[in-house]
């Protein structure tokens, strides 16, 4: 009887969503193969793991430390693959964040075990059995694990965290003391962005078709009138360095799937189309009436962007009492 | 300064996937391969090093079929000075694999720096680079977007939610490169013309098992057909009340 792992990110001691996304996935994956679901959390002195077992961890794992208030790619990996090793695992989950796409090659190379990533579904049918979108999501890869354990990473904002009480005891483990190789010394925290755009609920982006960097007032006020969205940009205004790197949306930026997505004055190239196709609900605004964005929106409003905005962003204030 | 990069042969961005007969690769008639877009930058970086301190060795290496002598090719023709195709049928399923067939044969290569690109095109395992450090034993740092070498050390800038994550390491080390770490150049004839010199070394190897199995690649589910609400301002309260009653996301 196969149990499944899930390594659990925290930023400033507190369990970020996405990690509640691994939960709720590993706690479907854990019951499919009559399993438990146990969890590890690295973070700072005094770091709490109660309240887990409501998201479905049976056990939780806690290696606290100053040294490791922050992500340390050495410690971190060490005190993931220790909990792995002294179980009987078939997966190890985390989120496909940046943390994540960093930590989760360093558990599986230990383990010697495979790594699907970014992956958006899990099902157990006599094997794990993943969905994972490649070619910049023109493709769906279905893989079947064949070996003894694997490591998966989820794509954040896919699987919507449930609650599902279990007992969620917590155990205190030792923080590794892994001589580190690489050690993070800072992180510059960019002003502003306090929602991230691959995590955000609702995501308005704009291109091209704003004209000039200033216009970008308008895509914020609209994401503050829904007050849980971010700002992200195509690669053309990007690239113009009207928007910072980290809100591109697209093949060579961010991949996105919120509940809502914006594409304003966007034209819907290929390769902005690979970062947002998977976003549940698409809202293209476009003078043009044959911009390629109209084929994947689900609501399309034709017209100049200059005239639909100021009033666009006044009944969603409304709507959301912003 | 003796340098690697990992360069894979992928097809093109602007590729329109067509799935093949046996329902588990794309149908390669009439797509373009290159060398996979963040490899350029780990080329470009790799050159910009050399350069910078004045002498040293840029190898790179291909892990595929054939085919990828030509990916091996543009690098040599941006400036690269050697090239290795590590010949198998094609590159593995599992990104274990073929981190597992690069590291054996870098390991002895006594390289100062490893660079790859953040992820490979086709696959988007984003994997590969990282898992080759921890098989050598060696640090690494992921998605730079800026990187200092000086006295044996790197210090490396990588994107995370709200702000970036600064990295300080040991060489040898492993890096994979983010868009935003340089602007690749592109081969100029000479150097078009001198690759065709440059020694490229095709070494047959035998792959791991590894511990997935491909089932089946399919097109994602078409997105139902969209609505154009109506045009300019006048459609605003409908798609308030689209959001509102159909989408549910009001
Ligand atoms: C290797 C590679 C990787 C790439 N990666 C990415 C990526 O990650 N992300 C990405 O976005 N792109 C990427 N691109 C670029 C992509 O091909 C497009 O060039 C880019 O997405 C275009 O940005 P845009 O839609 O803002 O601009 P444009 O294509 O210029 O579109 C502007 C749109 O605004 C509309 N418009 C103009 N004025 C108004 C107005 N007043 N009101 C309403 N609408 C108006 C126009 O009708 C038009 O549709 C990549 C390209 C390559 C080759
Ligand atoms: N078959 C391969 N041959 C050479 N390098 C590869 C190969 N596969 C992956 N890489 C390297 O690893 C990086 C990440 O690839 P991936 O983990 O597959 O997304 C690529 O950008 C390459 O630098």
């Amino acid at each position: 009887m196969a149990n499944v792992l899930a390594v659990l990110e925290q930023r400033d001691g507190s369990v970020r969503r996405v990690s509640h996304e691994a939960l709720t996935a590993g706690r479907a994956l854990a019951d499919a193969l009559g399993g438990e679901l146990h969890a590890v959390l690295v973070g700072p002195s005094g770091i709490s793991a109660d309240g887990l077992g409501a998201w479905g961890a049976d056990k939780v794992f806690v290696a606290a430390g100053d040294t490791v208030a922050q992500y340390q790619p050495a410690p971190y990996a060490a005190a993931a693959v220790a909990r792995a090793q002294a179980g009987d695992y078939a997966a190890v989950l985390l989120g496909a964040t940046a943390l994540g796409k960093d930590l989760g090659p360093r558990i599986a190379a230990r383990l010697a075990a495979p790594i699907l990533s970014d992956v958006t579904a899990i099902a157990h049918d006599g094997g794990i059995v993943v969905h994972r979108p490649v070619y910049a999501g023109k493709a769906i890869q279905q893989l079947k694990v064949t070996g003894k354990t694997c490591v998966i990473t989820i794509r954040p904002n896919n699987f919507t965290p449930a609650e599902n009480a279990h007992a969620g005891a917590v155990e205190t483990v030792p923080v590794p003391d892994e001589a580190p190789r690489a050690r993070t010394v800072a992180v510059k925290e960019s002003d502003g962005a306090a929602l991230d755009v691959a995590e955000a609920p609702i995501v308005i982006s704009g291109g091209r078709g704003l004209k000039e960097p200033e216009h970008f007032k308008l895509i914020e006020d609209l994401a503050a009138a829904f007050g849980n969205a971010a700002v992200g940009a195509s690669r053309a205004v990007v690239d113009a360095g009207w928007r910072p790197h980290a809100e591109q949306v697209g093949q060579t930026g961010k991949t996105v799937s919120p509940n809502l997505y914006f594409a304003i004055g966007i034209s819907g190239a290929i390769q902005h189309l690979a970062g947002m196709r998977t976003a549940k609900v698409i809202v293209a605004i476009n003078k043009d009436k044959d911009a390629p964005i109209f084929k994947v929106a689900d609501y399309g409003i034709v017209g100049d962007l200059f005239e639909v905005m100021p009033p666009l962003i006044d009944a969603v204030k409304n709507a959301r009492g912003n | 300064m003796k340098i690697a990069v990992c360069v894979k042969r992928v097809p093109d961005t602007e590729t329109r996937v067509k799935i093949a007969a046996d329902g588990k690769s794309i149908d390669e008639g009439g797509v373009k391969f290159v060398l996979n877009t963040y490899d350029e930058f780990a080329v470009e970086e790799a050159l910009k090093l050399k350069e910078q301190a004045g002498s040293g060795e840029v190898a790179v290496f291909a892990l595929g079929g054939d085919a990828a002598q030509e990916t091996i090719r543009t690098a040599l023709a941006m400036g690269a000075d050697r090239g290795v195709l590590l010949k198998v049928d094609a590159p593995p399923a599992d990104p274990f694999v073929a981190a597992q067939a690069l590291a054996a044969e870098l390991k002895d290569g006594g390289f100062d720096l490893i660079l790859c690109g953040k992820l490979a095109i086709d696959d988007y395992a984003h994997a590969v680079g990282t898992m080759i450090g921890e098989l050598l034993g060696i640090a690494s740092a992921s998605a730079v977007s800026k990187l200092t070498i000086a006295d044996g050390k790197g210090t490396a800038e990588r994107e995370v939610e709200g702000g970036m994550e600064v990295i300080e390491f040991s060489l040898p080390a492993v890096v994979t490169a983010e868009k935003g770490l340089n602007e690749p150049r592109y081969p100029a004839l000479k150097g078009i013309m001198m690759a065709k010199k440059k020694p490229l070394e095709v070494k047959p190897i035998t792959l791991g098992a590894g511990g997935i199995e491909l089932v089946a690649l399919t097109l994602p589910p078409e997105r139902q057909e969209g609505r154009i609400l109506g045009e300019g301002p006048d459609a605003v309260p409908a798609l308030i009340e689209a959001l509102r009653t159909e989408a549910k996301v009001l």
